[in-house]
């Protein structure tokens, strides 16, 4: 194994070579630099994507701090390399390393990934290749990091079962210390004569480890599970091989927001979001039918403003950053949005910091929020319809009516802003042209509108992405659109938008929208397609340079798997899923209802207002018990929750 | 009252691959951090009254770099330097802080020369290379081409030696014109030399300002 200053010295003769060098060099400010010889347990944190892209990603910031308060450990970081910086280090022999010491990945106890979306997947694959560590799970033994992984696509893990030894299922601040507890335990033991696990081989101790994991609530550990198939080729049951690993692996949540962190890393180079983020509120309450991230984060529990403001004042001294994000899901629901506003507006007036609060609602009230932090408006004004027509806004749950587009956008141009960015979705459930149509036409209204109170300066964006049905959400019963409907969409919208010079359209392309399904979708299998995709050269696959959809052709001819199975088949109402042994604690009868409930066109308000008992309290009772107060979002609920009259087989009934 | 003031400071380890730019919005941000009051030009982008020295080229590493900046209000030299210590990454350090006359000219234009210290990582023999300096010094001209122009290094060369240690390695001290229009590269010299440039360490040790 190379050593820190053998590793060094290779990428010295070879940095100048590849774009941004400083990708590859740490050094940031904020960087947490760790004894290496004192940690008893060391992690590497890895978001497998380019470094100007994970680097300022929150999720892995709030792991890597949570880690490094730990006296008995260090977490360092690591990205995915660009495609000319892999072919440099294969060509050199340089393993992947972390950023903080340079010590290779290999030499670390435990690997830890952010899979927030499933282009990542190849990627992951790639990182462990570039480590010298065996790809495959099964072929690993002692001397190898355990290597764990969370985030949003963790919901079906399936697809990534074969790579991947143990998953979080859920939020991570808590379990990150559990598993660290074990493996520390484990290790403790190992050494012990007289412990069942000193006379293991190498093999079977790794075994032993991960075993010992299973007793974590919300760690999955897909070795322990056994999957078998209908003749179909649908999932019959999953059942666990070993008595203590659980039927379903429920989420973990944490029952108050931890203190958000405040010293992010400062690049050296410039980065995608050049920004600190506090995230205020997590989970969301609107239940829109295609949101994944809105189904999987319940409850929705919020950070008081005082913490907020408090929070963003620390992060902008320690990093110098010259922008703010304010996150969640639904800024406008946030229960004192006016307050926190304010307050921001206030703390930071006159020191030039750029706020921004992504997704607000489509009301006036958004534009006063906007006009309150000062956002320059030359940056635009986005907001996110989904959907044009009555009908299907009532399908997919996001219910706005036209005529409040219209108003607020008018609105957005009168008081100066000339660009409103406008998000919408096809591929919905049962949309038709006329559905896309629409989307056309509301484009060309708003503008015109736009018009006529600010002149012919006004401009609209249109970003119009392909809906994929996500595993754990009430559309996971539904097929994709077909190609040929999406490429007929896309065109309708193309003629009837790119007439006019003020409208930017963009779009996803239809490969795209399908190599994304098969892996939010797939089951175990899907993990072979993976490998040989990957072995074939695709990587990077939401990047245009790296993706190369002929090789997920070639593998799945090669395992004899049809891509079809995966994307355009409408699930079987008693369907077993591939990710049926894992919930987010969000019932499938709920789902199943919320389904159904959308086939009729029939919405469902903000559960704020009214418990539409998802499963969430119940499951978390005692957690919201031991955390009283205005935290959780969710509705006090004096009786049990209402009987619902459907029935659906559950894995391993 | 405002004041200018004049940072030198070093650049080293990782932020060898830090560029130009990158470099000012590093400064921007420590000395935001710093609490420093800065001045900000007028206009619809306010931009903060930094202004750095010479471009580094990226891989380069240095022990005199330069910049000005202008505050709104007058700070004690060490003062200054103390909040900027706490507040840069490791690979830079300042070396010194003081003031300038806020109505000389701009810090790019005094620049007239730069000196550098190369270290091979390769073992060449010494009185070979000595040779080969000296007969690239007592040229007339060495026309070379860079990005499809043809120039003459030769006038840019200010001063090149070769040192070599009692322990037989051998590096180069070079003094290369550094001002506007009018710049010497050291790869350029080393490529000059017959040196492949990715063989060499450069460090830049000192900025040579007009009197």
């Amino acid at each position: 194994m190379l050593t820190p200053e053998q590793i060094e010295t290779k990428l010295d003769r070879i940095l100048l070579k590849v774009q941004k060098p400083g990708r590859y060099v740490g050094g940031e400010l904020n960087a947490t630099i760790k004894d290496w010889k004192k940690a008893r347990t060391k992690v590497a944190l890895i978001f497998p994507d380019v470094y100007d892209i994970g680097v300022s990603n929150v999720g892995l910031k709030v792991i890597y701090d949570q880690i490094n308060q730990r006296d008995d450990a260090l977490a360092e970081r690591a990205y995915a390399p660009w495609l000319d910086m892999e072919a440099l280090m294969r060509k050199h022999g340089i393993p992947l390393y972390a950023l903080e010491s340079k010590q290779p990945l290999a030499c670390f106890d435990l690997i830890g990934f952010s899979l927030p979306y499933e282009t990542l997947y190849t990627n992951a694959l790639n990182v462990l290749d570039l480590a010298g560590i065996p790809v495959r799970s099964a072929d690993r033994d002692e001397s190898h990091p355990i290597v764990i992984a969370g985030g949003h696509s963790a919901t079906n893990p399936e697809p990534m079962h074969a790579f991947i030894d143990a998953f979080v299922i859920g939020e991570g601040e808590e379990v990150i210390h559990e598993i660290i507890d074990k493996v520390q335990e484990f290790k403790r033991k190992r050494k012990e004569e007289r412990s069942e696990f000193f006379h293991l081989s190498s093999f079977d101790a790794r075994v032993a480890l991960l075993r010992s994991l299973v007793n974590i609530p919300g760690v999955y550990v897909p070795r322990f599970y056994y999957t078998t198939y209908m003749d179909d080729g649908t999932v019959a049951r999953i059942e666990p091989t070993i008595p203590e690993a659980p039927k379903v692996v429920n989420k973990r949540i944490v029952a108050k927001l931890p203190p958000p962190p405040t010293k992010f890393i400062v690049p050296n180079i410039d980065i995608v979001h050049n920004r600190v983020s506090v995230e205020i509120m997590r989970g969301c309450t609107r239940g829109c039918r295609f949101c994944q991230a809105g189904m999987i984060t319940r409850p929705v529990r919020e950070r008081s403003v005082e913490e907020v403001v408090d929070a963003a004042e620390e992060a902008v001294r320690a990093t110098g950053f010259e922008e703010l994000a304010l996150l969640s899901l639904s800024s406008s629901d946030y229960t004192h949005i006016k307050e926190l506003v304010d307050a921001i507006s206030k703390r930071f007036e006159g020191r030039k910091l750029t706020v921004s609060l992504p997704s607000l609602r489509i009301e006036s009230v958004s534009i006063d929020l906007m006009e309150k932090l000062k956002q320059r408006r030359s940056g635009g004004f986005t907001l996110a319809p989904e959907a044009a027509s009555e009908r299907m806004r009532k399908i997919i749950n996001k219910y706005i009516p036209d005529e409040d587009i219209i108003n607020t956008t008018r609105e957005i141009y009168a008081r100066g802003w000339t660009t409103v960015k406008l998000y919408f979705m096809i591929g919905h459930p049962s949309e038709t042209l006329e559905d896309v149509q629409a989307i056309a036409d509301l484009c060309k209204r708003v503008l015109a509108e736009g018009r006529k109170v600010a002149g012919w300066k006004v401009k609209l964006h249109a970003g119009v992405s392909t809906f994929v049905p996500k595993p754990q959400t009430p559309f996971q019963w539904v097929s994709c659109d077909t190609r040929e409907n999406v490429l007929e969409k896309q065109a309708l919208l193309k003629r009837e938008l790119f007439k006019d010079k003020s409208i930017k359209l963009s779009w996803t392309k239809p490969d795209d929208t399908l190599v994304e399904a098969w892996l939010s979708r797939g089951d175990r299998k899907m993990s072979d397609v993976i490998y040989t995709a990957w072995k074939k050269g695709t990587r990077f696959d939401a990047w245009e340079e790296g993706r190369n959809f002929d090789a997920w052709m070639e593998a799945f001819a090669e395992h004899g798997l049809d891509p079809d199975f995966y994307t355009y088949r409408q699930r079987r109402t008693d369907e077993v899923f591939p990710w049926e042994h894992i919930t987010t604690a969000v019932r499938k009868n709920f789902l199943f209802q919320d389904f159904r409930m959308s086939l009729e066109g029939q919405i469902r308000v903000d559960c704020r207002l009214n418990c539409f008992a998802c499963g969430i309290l119940p499951t978390f009772a005692n957690l919201r018990r031991e955390n009283p107060g205005e935290g959780w979002k969710c509705p006090e609920v004096k009786s049990p929750a209402r009987k619902i009259d459907l029935e659906l087989p559950v894995a391993g009934d | 009252m405002t004041m200018r003031a004049r940072i030198t400071f070093t650049k080293q380890g990782a932020l060898r691959y830090t560029g130009h730019l990158d470099l000012h919005r590093l400064w921007e941000r420590a000395m935001r951090r710093a609490e420093l009051p800065i001045a900000y030009s007028q206009g619809f982008h306010p931009q903060p009254k930094i202004s750095l020295a010479a471009a580094l080229p990226l891989g380069f590493s240095s022990r005199a770099e330069a910049l000005d900046v202008r505050l709104n209000e007058e700070m004690p030299l060490e003062e200054i330097a103390n909040r900027l210590r706490e507040n840069l990454p490791s690979d830079i350090q300042i070396v010194n802080v003081e003031n300038v006359d806020e109505r000389a000219p701009a810090l790019q234009t005094q620049v007239v020369s730069a000196a550098y210290e190369v270290h091979l990582t390769e073992p060449v023999d010494g009185s070979e290379l000595t040779r080969t300096v000296e007969a690239l010094m007592m040229s007339e001209s060495i026309i070379r081409e860079r990005r499809g122009k043809s120039y003459d290094l030769r006038p840019l060369i200010e001063m090149l030696s070769v040192v070599t240690e009692a322990d037989g390695r051998v590096w180069f001290r070079m003094t290369l014109a550094a001002r506007e229009g009018a710049t010497g590269r050291p790869e350029e010299v080393l490529s000059a030399l017959g040196i492949e440039p990715e063989t060499a360490r450069v460090e830049r040790t000192r900025l040579i300002f007009q009197k």
